[in-house]
């Protein structure tokens, strides 16, 4: 299971292919591409597993590439700048 | 104008209604040379002041809070990377002080993470941090045996993203220190820093806490930076108070030590002391900073320094240091 | 200190103190026409001195210092104290500023607003933004452009233009009637003359300006004009910055703001007139 950090620790600034997400906790600032945006948007709060989010990327946001690899790469990444949790 | 200036605004905040505007400049200047301009700032907040002075002591407060975030991020990175150890994580100095909500961590400036970590775990607290984005800041022999061998951390590692460093200590005086307090104890002592979870971070039990920081003033830091840990002595004696703490002192070997600490801080901070000979040389050596933020009475300043190191090692190896310190300055 | 010299640009207070007089002496001069520091308190205190006390008379260097320090940073000869002076604003500026997010970059505004130009030394941006201002436009800074995180505006920071090498010559040629400081031979980066601001950017310099157009400007290339993407404008403009970190979330909420409200263009130039034909058609063309 993985969750993103609570919605109030993170600033969201969509700004054309990047978007910039400043991380309250960390104090922190990630310029960020496609997919990272989707996924926080999709795991939310409450968290979803891997395959779970990798069907709703795949339904809600036509990410077909999302294969399970990449994605987990990208969790990770993720996890280690605190933007996301293992719950 | 000196460190009293500073000292005495700390301790009663209604005097600065009566600063003109040089005295303020003074303040401010001296307040930043000794790091406590954050503090300043938090003990000032709501008092009358010029609105120049109130733009200032705000912008301290703003940066004071985020260094506070970077603190505590720090160290819920250093806990996320040996939680798997098992092992007692004991969050020390400043660090310590703004994850426990206390007065001494208002608006207090916060460098380094420094931890206390049990002794037989250093190399598993070191692998961890090295698998973990840390890394050593500079590859030198001579240091890093120094280190080693004597100190009483491992040499200091800084996070290669965050760009922050973290101090490993196993106990709070270094080997060569005649002084060998009970590391043992403060581990043992310890209470978490978030009641009854497990595997988080802790801090050092109240008696300890003032220990440690006494034993940072006198033994390890040259009185250095003396205005702002006696501040710190000074908050967590209002709020722990002192019961035990002079025979807690004691059975760590530093009676003395944090008996001086208390005389000094209330000399500065609190309702006063009586004071011996020894303690007024600390306190003019303290508060030994002009008007400009310049340190003063450089006579004063070396003899201290040649006392610290000498209080820390033997004689013989204390030559040895500063030739090999001396020589690497040379060759720079 | 014995020297000591207080003076205001834009929102910020200095108060300099020297072991020695000319320094103080040439800021006085320069400085003349601006304000003290309100309330008599001055934001960072500067400090101009001697490594050793017989330095200040023999071979004299003047180390500097003041409220924010850099470790090991090398002394100038007391003929460029002026220098040193100005290096130990800049340097209290770029480590000690928290209230306005600081741009390495150079800004002037015309009819409320302003356009800013960033870029590394030897861009141009102090250049050009000295020969603008004396084509109809306020000159509010050649170093730092200061952006308020709270309202989004550019606050004027105009402090002497510091003008390099071949800027010299061209500055001085079309600025006839202007005020210079002396000419500083072999500095680190060359020859230096320091220009006085104009005396209506001196007495604007408390009205900030909104910001309406970036410049990322490149001297010594053929003519090119071209639009740089928010994404990017935000990762240069993090590098531009000396203290978007220490400004945490208000410092984001700065820079994110101006990026979405302000056109961005890189601009190569081969020489100043074709750079100024170029920051004409881009201002009228907004």
């Amino acid at each position: 299971m993985y969750s993103a950090a609570p919605a109030d620790t993170l600033r969201i600034v969509p700004l054309d292919a990047f978007t910039a997400i400043y991380h309250r906790a960390s104090g922190i600032t990630h310029l960020v591409a496609s997919p990272v945006p989707e996924i926080l948007a999709a795991l939310g709060p409450d968290g979803m597993t891997l395959p779970a989010l990798t069907a709703r990327l795949v339904e809600r946001y036509d990410l077909l590439d999302a294969d399970g690899a990449a994605l987990r790469a990208r969790l990770d990444e993720l996890v280690a700048a605190g933007l996301a949790r293992i719950a | 104008m000196n460190g009293w200036l500073l000292a005495r605004i700390l301790r009663a905040p209604g005097d600065a209604a009566a600063l003109d505007a040089a005295g303020w400049t003074a303040l401010i200047a001296i307040a930043r040379a000794e790091q406590m301009i954050g503090t300043l700032a938090w003990r000032l907040e709501g008092t009358p002041m010029p609105p120049a002075v109130a733009r200032i002591l705000a912008d301290a407060r703003a940066s004071a809070e985020h260094g506070r975030t970077l603190a505590l991020w720090e160290a819920e990175a250093a806990r996320r990377a040996l939680a798997s150890l098992g092992i007692p994580v004991v969050l020390l100095k400043g660090t310590a002080f703004v994850a426990a909500g206390l007065m001494a961590g208002q608006g207090r400036s916060i460098g380094d993470l420094d931890i206390l970590v049990p002794r037989a775990s250093l190399q598993a607290v070191e692998r961890a941090l090295l698998t973990n984005g840390w890394e050593w800041v500079k590859p030198d022999a001579y240091d890093d045996a120094y280190y080693r061998r004597w100190m009483h951390e491992l040499p200091p590692l800084v996070h290669r993203e965050r760009d922050r460093m973290i101090d490993v200590h196993h106990t709070i005086l270094p080997l060569t220190a005649r002084i060998t307090p009970d590391a043992a104890g403060l581990l043992a002592e310890a209470v978490p820093l978030r009641a009854g979870e497990k595997g988080g971070l802790a801090m050092l039990s109240r008696t300890d806490v003032i220990v440690h920081a006494a034993a940072h003033l006198f033994a390890d830091g040259e009185l250095a930076g003396g205005l702002r840990n006696l501040w710190d002595v000074h908050c967590l004696v209002e709020e722990f108070g002192v019961v035990g703490l002079i025979e807690r002192a004691e059975h760590h070997g530093l009676g003395d030590a944090v008996g001086r600490a208390l005389r000094l801080a209330a000399a500065l901070y609190g309702d006063g002391a009586t004071l011996s000979p020894g303690d007024r040389l600390c306190l003019h050596r303290v508060t030994a900073r002009d008007g400009w933020g310049r340190a003063t009475r450089p006579v004063t300043r070396l003899g201290f320094y040649i006392r610290s190191h000498w209080l820390r090692m033997p004689p013989a190896m204390l030559a040895r240091h500063l030739w090999i310190k001396w020589r690497k300055q040379g060759a720079a | 200190m014995r020297h000591v010299f207080s003076v205001r640009v834009g929102p910020v207070g200095f108060r300099v103190g020297s072991h020695w007089r000319t320094p103080i002496r040439q800021l006085a001069t320069l400085y003349a026409d601006y304000p003290r520091p309100e309330n008599g308190v001055p934001d960072f205190t500067v400090r101009l001195f001697a490594h050793r006390p017989w330095r200040r008379v023999i071979r004299p260097a003047v180390m500097i210092g003041g409220d924010f320090m850099i470790p090991d940073a090398a002394p100038l000869p007391l003929a460029q104290g002026l220098l040193a002076a100005e290096m130990a604003m800049n340097l209290q500026m770029a480590l000690g500023q928290r209230r306005y997010l600081l741009l390495h970059a150079s800004a002037v505004e015309r009819d409320g607003r302003v356009l800013l130009m960033t870029g590394e030394s030897g861009s141009g941006k102090s250049t050009l933004a000295a020969l603008l201002s004396r084509a109809g436009w306020r000159l509010m800074g050649d170093e730092f452009a200061l952006i308020d995180p709270a309202t989004g505006l550019a606050h004027a920071f105009p402090r002497l233009v510091s003008l390099k090498n071949e800027a010299i010559a061209a500055v001085e040629a079309a600025a006839p009637g202007a005020r210079f400081g002396p000419l500083l031979e072999g500095t680190p980066k060359g020859a230096i003359r320091h220009l006085v601001p104009d005396a209506a950017a001196v007495a604007t310099m408390d009205m900030p300006g909104r910001p309406a157009l970036l410049l990322f400007p490149r001297f010594g290339f053929a003519p090119d004009i071209r639009a740089v993407a928010p994404g990017e404008v935000l990762m240069r403009l993090t590098q531009a910055s000396t203290n978007y970190v220490a400004m945490g979330e208000r410092g984001f909420t700065a820079l994110t703001g101006l990026v979405r409200s302000v056109p961005a263009r890189a601009i190569d130039y081969p020489d100043t007139d074709r750079a100024l034909a170029q920051v004409a058609a881009l201002w009228d063309a907004l």
